[in-house]
């Protein structure tokens, strides 16, 4: 297979004025006196993207994977470097860009269309789709200006999408719109891997990398710093937030934060009421009371579990097991039931959280207050239970 | 979107012919913008595209009243004279006023979408070319009320003049819409300039009125040819009676140059020259420009 999409060492300059000076007067006194810093957003960044692949640009925000992206759509030139894409390439940098809200949903559609690159007839036979993907039948005909948010939103995905890109360029808005949209539009793109089709994400949501991305190109500073299968990327991710002091899963600057949800208690339910220590190998059930102070219908519930020196043993979310939770308006319950918990001795510590699907929303986060613990009473040595028996044949 | 293998040299924006290409395979967008544009601006109001005729008829109006009556220049059927240089004036005006803020007015798609940028500025002298349009029914309507024929010989100059200063103005409008990027003083020079350089085109007065030194300076101005050209053909006349009720006689002034056909065909077609250069020239800042729009907006 070819690449699909070449970065070869990309790299981007910004030019940076201490005071905004987009003025003719203050340019012609600037004259001579430089006061503009260099800064580089990309340096030297090179990877491939092959045909068929979803790579994952995962960075925190300043980290130069939105500049990247501008610069693989085209809507930024490298400063120095060579890019090449091959194929039909769209770009979902934004929703709607170019919607005019004047004019009808249909007018904006034809115009979307021919800003994207299709013709008259091209979008024509595509309409019916467009809309029907949107579900926006009743208002197609309104001014784009009466639609709220999410119909704006899927109105601009249903467009693009439509366009039937070889090579799909996302940054992150699939966090918009409702959560059934949402999974349509997670829908859509994993019909376009199974396509052939190249897509390239940009993100800072773990989840969805491990959900959709073959690989993932961590970026740091405007350099590459991992380039590999969505684990090692995420982890690479994680030690970059580490290094700047950010705790991975709490406190991240570009996270949102609602606090319209929360958690208002987690208990441990160990097998038999009264204990307090489970046995290797033993059920467990983790469960969380949630509450919500308004209706809220966007919501994944997170648990991860934690050895005593901070190795993550396990990261799960209701997203990733496949249950969905749904409009959550008052009190919740939602119990994690392990089947078995191979673990030895040890007391393991549990982080849960509530957050949106892309992850880019936190509702609430519960670290370093729930533990269990594990009892070995055997004398098997380390964290894991592996079942092990011994037979002893004639060799 | 990009449908073809493309390559982006990082450090070498395309080429002006390449550029024009691409603008050639958007053309279908540039219909759709100035679609857009013409749509958006009369939504909601009541008298429509009326209003871009009213311009030139309240032009009409102040001018006849102050040059006509009040300074008494004696240009006779004045109201022809007027709207021949006005309406060429009007297109050209409009293109660049408006092109010059397309880019900055249209930044959360420059930013966001890719598609050849030039279309942005063209989609305004697309929409400024629909007006000018409708407000030759005006002076259409001007020539069947006065019961006026324009001059069949020049007419096919006015219509190389015409084709000329789109090229013209698709030339300045993109160069201005790539500069008001870094530098937005360039809008409000460019109205500052718009008003002198409206002045200096004889469209109030006549050309022959400067005289010939200051005429020969006058045609240095690109717009000058163009207007003298529209002049020509729609209103044709070249002399008047000065001071008709004079006791030494009738004596007569020129108000256009009493040239043929080849010596305005020529002054066009020299501009329409260095429109083309000037449009080349355009493409290549506009490209070196375009790299940072993103960012600058």
């Amino acid at each position: 297979m070819g690449a699909a999409v070449e970065v070869e060492e990309v790299s981007k300059r910004f030019r940076l004025h201490k005071e905004s000076t987009s003025s003719l007067k203050e340019r012609v006194l600037r004259i001579g006196r430089n006061p503009a810093v260099d800064f580089w957003a990309l340096k030297d960044v090179s990877f491939d993207v092959a045909v068929g692949e979803t790579v994952g640009l995962l960075g925190h925000n300043g980290s130069g994977k939105s500049t990247l992206l501008k610069c693989i759509a085209g809507i930024l030139r490298p400063t120095n470097g060579r890019l090449r894409t091959v194929g039909r390439m769209a770009a979902l940098l934004e929703l709607g860009a170019g919607f005019h809200p004047e004019l009808t949903g249909r007018e904006n559609v034809y115009l979307n269309g021919s800003i994207l690159g299709l013709s008259r007839v091209e979008v024509a036979k595509r309409f019916d789709d467009i809309v029907a993907f949107a579900e926006l039948e009743e208002f197609i005909d309104e001014q784009v200006k009466h639609y709220s948010s999410g119909m704006y939103a899927r109105l601009g995905f249903a467009v693009a999408v439509n366009v039937e890109p070889d090579i799909l360029l996302v940054d992150e808005v699939l966090s918009v719109g409702d959560e059934s949209f949402q999974r349509k539009c997670i829908d859509k793109v994993k019909s376009f891997q199974r396509e052939g089709r190249t897509i390239l994400v940009v993100t800072h949501a773990a989840d969805l990398v491990r959900q959709v991305c073959d690989r993932a190109v961590v970026l740091d500073h405007g350099e590459v710093v991992t380039v590999g299968p969505p684990g090692e990327s995420v982890r690479a991710f994680r030690e970059t937030l580490v290094r700047k002091g950010i705790d991975p899963g709490q406190d991240r600057p570009d996270l949102r934060r609602d606090r319209g949800l929360h958690i208002t208690d987690v208990e441990i339910v160990y097998p038999e009421e009264g204990r307090t220590v489970l046995l290797p190998g033993e059920a467990l059930t983790v469960a969380l009371d949630i509450a919500a102070a308004a209706p809220v219908d966007d919501v994944v519930a997170a648990l991860e579990v934690y050895d005593q020196k901070g190795n993550r043993l396990l990261g799960t979310n209701t997203d990733l097991i496949g249950v969905d939770l749904g409009t959550v308006a008052g009190a919740r319950r939602v119990a994690f039931r392990f089947g078995a918990v191979p673990l030895l001795d040890g007391t393991y510590d549990l982080a849960l959280g509530l957050h949106t699907h892309d992850g880019g929303l936190e509702y609430d986060h519960r670290e370093g207050v729930d533990s269990f613990s594990v009892m070995n009473p055997g004398r098997t040595q380390g964290t894991v239970h592996f079942p092990v028996e011994v037979e002893i044949s004639e060799g | 979107m990009t449908v073809n293998p493309v390559a982006f040299e990082a450090t070498a924006p395309p080429s002006p012919l390449r550029r024009a290409r691409e603008v050639w395979r958007y053309r279908e967008l540039l219909a759709n913008l100035v679609r857009k544009e013409l749509k958006v601006k009369y939504k909601n109001s009541a008298l429509g595209f009326v209003w871009s005729l009213l311009n030139p008829a309240l032009y009409l109006v102040v001018f006849y009243v102050v040059f006509q009556l009040v300074l008494k220049a004696g240009i006779p059927n004045f109201a022809i004279f007027l709207l021949a240089g006005l309406l060429p004036w009007n297109l050209f005006s409009t293109s660049l006023g408006s092109a010059c803020q397309s880019i900055v007015g249209n930044a959360s798609l420059v930013g966001k979408v890719w598609f050849p940028r030039e279309i942005l500025p063209l989609a305004a002298v697309g929409a400024a070319l629909v007006h000018f349009f409708l407000q030759a029914s005006v002076l259409l309507a001007a020539l069947v009320v006065f019961r006026y024929a324009p001059d069949p010989a020049y007419i096919p100059v006015a219509l190389l003049a015409l084709v000329v200063l789109v090229v013209l103005a698709a030339a300045l409008g993109i160069g201005l819409s790539a500069l008001n990027v870094p530098m937005r003083d360039t809008s409000h020079l460019l109205e500052l300039a718009l008003l002198a350089w409206f002045w200096v085109t004889p469209i109030v007065y006549q050309y022959q009125a400067l005289g010939d030194r200051l005429g020969e300076w006058a045609l240095l101005n690109p717009l000058t040819p163009i207007v003298l050209s529209f002049q020509r053909a729609i209103y044709g006349e070249h002399v008047m009676e000065a001071g008709g009720s004079s006791r030494l006689g009738t004596t007569t002034t020129a108000i256009l140059p009493d040239e043929s056909v080849l010596w305005y065909l020529r002054n066009v077609a020299v501009l329409g020259v260095v429109s083309v250069l000037l449009l080349l020239a355009a493409l290549w800042l506009f490209g070196k420009l375009e790299g940072d729009f993103a960012e600058e907006l």
